[in-house]
């Protein structure tokens, strides 16, 4: 019996194999879209590629914002079995381009005008050492406010322009009885809560200076002091469940009329949408008060590999379709994110995505669009982790003062580096 | 076999003692089964509540409108990426890659334990500790060497091929989580085997050696056939961890195509964007679960006492 | 104990002295070591083998990918830092902290409450083809769910806390979760609930195999329950036990998604188990020299803790 079963799944998987070996015309796909509104997102992809009769071998892995499907990647590049692209993020790309294994797409990029189209500061993490090696997909912006308008009518508040302005607006808030904010206490969400503060406490420049290029006199300034006290004072207005929760559990706090605001990414706004939520009617988006003016982004993209000959077609076409116009305002619609070129038009996006891409142009040209620490975006993945390990602790109370948490954050990231 | 519990004292306060007794310890055991019960009745009443309910209502409640829609959903429709075809996909994927692991795993942990006590040879325990010890390695710090020993395999798999014109399963995802699955679950085998039979009676073995049994018909004639309450607890135990693995199935075999159950599932439940549907994940978990629970309610008849008895003592 | 010990004599044929000792006959003789011989060449290769190389990344200044060149202890030298680094705590502090905790209840809960389910069970138990599978049942079902169930029940404004509040008990408060002091008592209760029916499982076949003569003969001899469970029963599980504690252990230092699924890490941190630094330092901040040290410091630990133990479980007893 035992025998009969072996010998038939050695013939089956033989089989199986020999009939695999063939397969040129398809792309192999490793990511972590595995949600309704994303995977339908990405199955416009699927269907563009498969006009062009590309067959998509789908290589999904969730968990952990991506985290299992690295580690699923870094297994598969150590076989040696590269997938034709994977998604990823910031300073991955350039990990896996200094260590060789990523193709080169640089002339279907000059063909497409990628170079042109793409924001600088994007570049900066597709292009390696001169060559083109991932496609982005999207760009997030991370300083939002996402409010309730219900509760906002409810309390009389209005658009908070400053960082006092806001803290009055909570205050109502709290004064009408609801949870004036809304926050998953993980250590992720509360650092991009802190990207947001840092940007709007110590201004552009500041932010950049930090969290960009990790310049220690701007680590321990006074500035980064205040920020974290301004922190402080926006975690009193949490409610005391808060710890563990799920980003989207606390945007629904927001959709249901629970709590008042949520500083969070734009791809919250993918749940107001599948609430059925209509922005200006049902719920607001406000740039993160003091950041007007400047994007602190992140960005989906797909790496492409060093695939052999036979399968290069195949991954020429991937990057051409996502970055195609009509697939990047699709999917960007779907997503919350806005298009990766800034040369898509806007017309089927509704009004806070409308803002998003203007923002996003403007931030381009003005030169205040900046990587996000928390999103792995201004520095590499061990000084990010450092960084969000620090802000977590200060919310929940390991490090007490904004002394210690700038002495901590300082020597975390001097470790990390 | 007797029962152990009551020494027999035939008086009346020892009868009353004796139900007391029988109170005490039924009054425990279904206290403790509520334990275990408890996060399967939530899941159980979640998976056939409505999302609204589900989100307004009383996790602990009973549905009010009890609905099999869940369980259709993640039988037939639920997506893993961008498949959607259900949990019902990917059954055969597991059951092709965790039949042969627990049978060749449970049959070399039998082989081991059998020569480790009743064959000891000079070394015999070093070799019993390194392997023991060898449970203990961290999953996380072997993926990626072997991953790349797997991708020599395939690399080994083409050669094969275009000599052969078959690859022998070389480079087959399954065949390789087969691989890795039984590599690192001989340790255990072997360590439940090797403890079960150090209690077994040498006499029996010394016996039939001495009646011309060689070593292997010493192993099927009289080992086996007493080995079943040990066979049964390696085999839950190599089936439950097969079953569930995470880390290697999608490491090593994360495509649509050849994905376990587990990875699939992770697919449906583990996504933190859009409205979670609760009911289908608990429902998918459910059904994902299902071949387990199968095998403990199949594999526990056979806990049965007295099984030794006849065949030991002859 | 000892009818254990005393009867495990060596079986190894005499009849090599045979003159005239065939090849057949040679053959037979080393065919229980050609029996074992794969498997211990497999966990040479695989498991000491990669322990070797997991040792010699810690010394090198890997990354994102393993590099091969040495460059020195500086990844034991963070460690040893963060070690002593106490306030506030260092992640590898709070799992160093939380394994001891969690490893000590974990262990001796489940083994405690595995055999105590078992003799009960074993006492002619009407219904027991029933509750074996409760108890068992949590092993089968991924923690990737019934980490959900876990969480919504132990969540004060969802589960226990809520409905007892509900059911006019208000004063009633349960938020370990939420609370970094406690969070780590959940994962520790979870963990119970996980694994201790499996150890349930494994001392009931020990009991299933002992020998029922023994028992009733110490039955005649007057022997009360109690002392023929302290005194005979008990004992003869001595490598049940063993069994039991090497599963616990190796189920304790791998509970890696038990701690995500449930607490996603626990407020700042507080709910790392040595697995979760390790995972997050290879494979997510890409610090994969530090990764590697961790898991040489955890196995060193366990080596430290198993092998007496083993030594003293295996050791030739005297003939």
């Amino acid at each position: 019996m035992l025998r009969k079963l072996l010998i038939g799944t050695a013939l089956a998987s033989g089989v199986a194999f020999a009939a695999h070996a063939e397969d040129v015309k398809e792309v192999q796909m490793l990511h972590w879209w595995t949600s309704g509104g994303e995977a339908a997102a990405l199955n416009v992809l699927k269907q563009d590629l498969a006009k062009e009769g590309f067959a998509w071998k789908d290589v999904p892995v969730a968990g952990g914002g991506g985290d299992a499907a690295m580690t699923a990647l870094k297994a598969m590049v150590a076989a040696g079995n590269y997938p034709t692209a994977s998604q990823m993020l910031g300073y991955t790309v350039l990990d896996y381009a200094a260590a060789g294994v990523m193709g080169d797409l640089t002339e279907t990029a000059i063909k497409e005008g990628w170079d042109k189209s793409v924001p600088a500061a994007l570049q900066k993490f597709s292009v390696y050492d001169g060559k083109w090696v991932a496609a982005p997909v999207n760009v997030h912006s991370v300083n939002w406010l996402w409010i309730n308008k219900a509760v906002m009518d409810k309390i009389g508040g209005t658009e908070p322009k400053t960082f006092d302005d806001f803290i009055a607006l909570l205050d109502k808030a709290k004064a009408a009885g609801v949870i004036p904010l809304a926050l998953g206490g993980q250590n992720w969400q509360e650092a991009t809560m802190f990207d947001s503060v840092v940007l709007s406490t110590g201004g552009p420049e500041f932010y950049k200076k930090a969290f960009n290029d990790l310049d220690e006199e701007s680590l321990k300034s006074d500035t980064m002091k205040k920020s974290f006290d301004n922190l402080a004072k926006l975690v009193t207005y949490v409610d005391p469940n808060f710890s563990g929760r799920d980003w989207n559990l606390a945007t629904a706090m927001v959709i249901k009329g629970d709590a008042l605001v949520q500083v969070m990414g734009d791809w919250a706004k993918g749940e107001f949408n599948a609430a059925k939520k209509v922005p200006g009617t049902d719920f607001l988006c406000y740039r993160f008060p003091g950041t007007d003016g400047s994007v602190v982004y992140n960005s989906d993209m797909f790496g492409m590999f060093n695939v052999p000959e036979d399968r290069k077609a195949a991954q020429i076409a991937l990057a051409t379709a996502t970055l195609s116009k009509s697939f990047q305002s699709a999917f960007n619609v779907v997503k919350g994110s806005v298009p990766a070129r800034t040369d898509v038009p806007d017309t089927d996006f509704d009004a806070c995505g409308k803002k998003g891409m203007a923002d996003l142009k403007a931030a381009n040209e003005g030169g205040t669009l900046f990587g996000s620490l928390a999103q792995g975006y201004g520095a590499p993945p061990a000084v990010a982790n450092a960084y969000k390990d620090v802000v977590s602790k200060f919310v929940h109370g390991q490090i007490k003062t904004s002394d210690e948490a700038v002495t901590q954050l300082v020597s975390a990231i001097e470790d990390a580096k | 076999m007797s029962a152990v519990a009551t020494p027999a004292r035939q008086n009346t306060g020892g009868i009353r003692a004796r139900t007391v007794n029988r109170i005490v310890i039924y009054g425990l055991l279904a206290l403790f089964a509520l334990f275990y019960l408890m996060p399967l009745f939530v899941m159980l009443v979640t998976s056939f509540k409505t999302m609204d309910e589900i989100q307004n209502g009383n996790m602990l409640a009973l549905p009010q409108a009890p609905t099999f829609a869940p369980w259709i959903r993640a039988w037939s429709e639920v997506c893993s990426g961008l498949t959607c075809v259900g949990m019902k996909g990917y059954f055969w994927n597991s059951i092709k890659m965790v039949v042969p692991a627990v049978v060749i795993s449970t049959l070399l942990g039998a082989l081991n334990g059998y020569v480790l006590t009743k064959w000891r040879f000079r070394g015999a325990t070093l070799v019993f500790g390194l392997m023991l010890f060898a449970c203990f390695i961290p999953f996380q710090s072997v993926l990626l060497p072997m991953a790349t020993i797997l991708g020599s395999f395939g690399r080994f798999g083409v050669k094969l091929q275009n000599a052969t014109g078959l690859t022998f399963g070389f480079g087959n995802p399954t065949v390789n989580l087969v691989f890795v699955h039984v590599v690192y679950g001989i340790g255990f085998t072997t360590l439940f085997f090797r403890n079960y039979y150090e209690a077994f009676p040498n006499e029996l073995v010394k016996a039939a050696q001495i009646d011309g049994a060689s070593f292997f018909q010493i192993f099927r004639r009289i080992m086996l056939p007493n080995s079943l309450p040990i066979i049964v607890v390696t085999v839950i135990y190599q089936f439950t961890n097969i079953w569930n693995d995470f880390l290697f199935a999608s490491a090593y075999a994360g495509s649509g195509d050849v994905m376990p159950m587990t990875v699939a599932l992770n697919n449906v439940v583990n996504t933190s964007t859009g409205v979670v549907e609760y009911n289908v994940n608990m429902a998918a978990a459910m059904i994902a679960a299902l071949p387990t629970l199968l095998v403990y309610v199949l594999a526990g008849r056979y806990f049965v006492r007295g099984l030794m008895a006849g065949a030991v003592k002859g | 104990m000892s009818t254990v010990a005393e009867t495990s004599i060596t079986l190894t044929p005499e009849h090599d002295a045979r003159p005239g000792a065939s090849v057949r006959s040679r053959l037979q003789d080393a065919l229980p070591k050609l029996v074992l011989a794969p498997s211990f060449a497999a966990s040479v290769v695989f498991v000491y083998g990669f322990i070797l190389w997991t040792i010699y990344l810690s010394f090198t200044n890997s990354k994102t990918f393993p590099s091969y060149a040495i460059t020195g202890p500086r990844a034991y030298q963070r460690l040893w830092r963060w070690t002593f680094e106490s306030d506030p705590p260092s992640s590898w502090y709070t799992s160093i902290t939380n394994m001891g905790i969690f490893g000590f209840l974990y262990i001796s809960i489940c083994l405690a409450l595995g055999l105590f389910l078992a003799i009960l069970l074993d006492q002619k138990i009407r219904g027991e083809g029933m509750l074996r599978p409760i108890y068992l049942y949590p092993m089968a079902l991924s923690f990737i769910v019934t980490g959900v169930a876990w969480k919504w029940f132990l969540d004060p404004g969802l589960g226990l806390e809520q409905t007892l509040h509900q059911w006019g008990w208000t004063s009633f408060h349960f938020d370990w979760i939420k609370n970094k002091d406690f969070v780590i008592y959940t994962v520790v209760i979870a963990g119970v609930w996980q694994a201790s029916g499996f150890i349930m499982a494994m001392f009931l076949a020990g009991l299933r195999g002992i020998d029922g003569e023994i028992m009733k003969a110490a039955q005649i001899d007057g022997a009360t329950t109690f002392q023929l469970y302290r005194r005979i029963v008990i004992p003869l599980l001595r490598p049940i036990f063993l069994s039991a504690l090497i599963v616990l252990a190796h189920l304790a230092i791998k509970s890696y998604d038990l701690v995500v699924a449930l607490t996603s890490g626990g407020p700042g941190g507080s709910a790392w188990l040595p697995s979760n630094f390790m995972y997050e330092y290879t494979f997510k901040r890409n610090e994969m020299a530090v990764g590697s040290a961790s898991a040489v410091i955890m196995l060193m630990t366990i080596t430290a803790i198993i092998v007496p133990y083993l030594y003293s479980e295996l050791r030739e007893k005297p003939r």
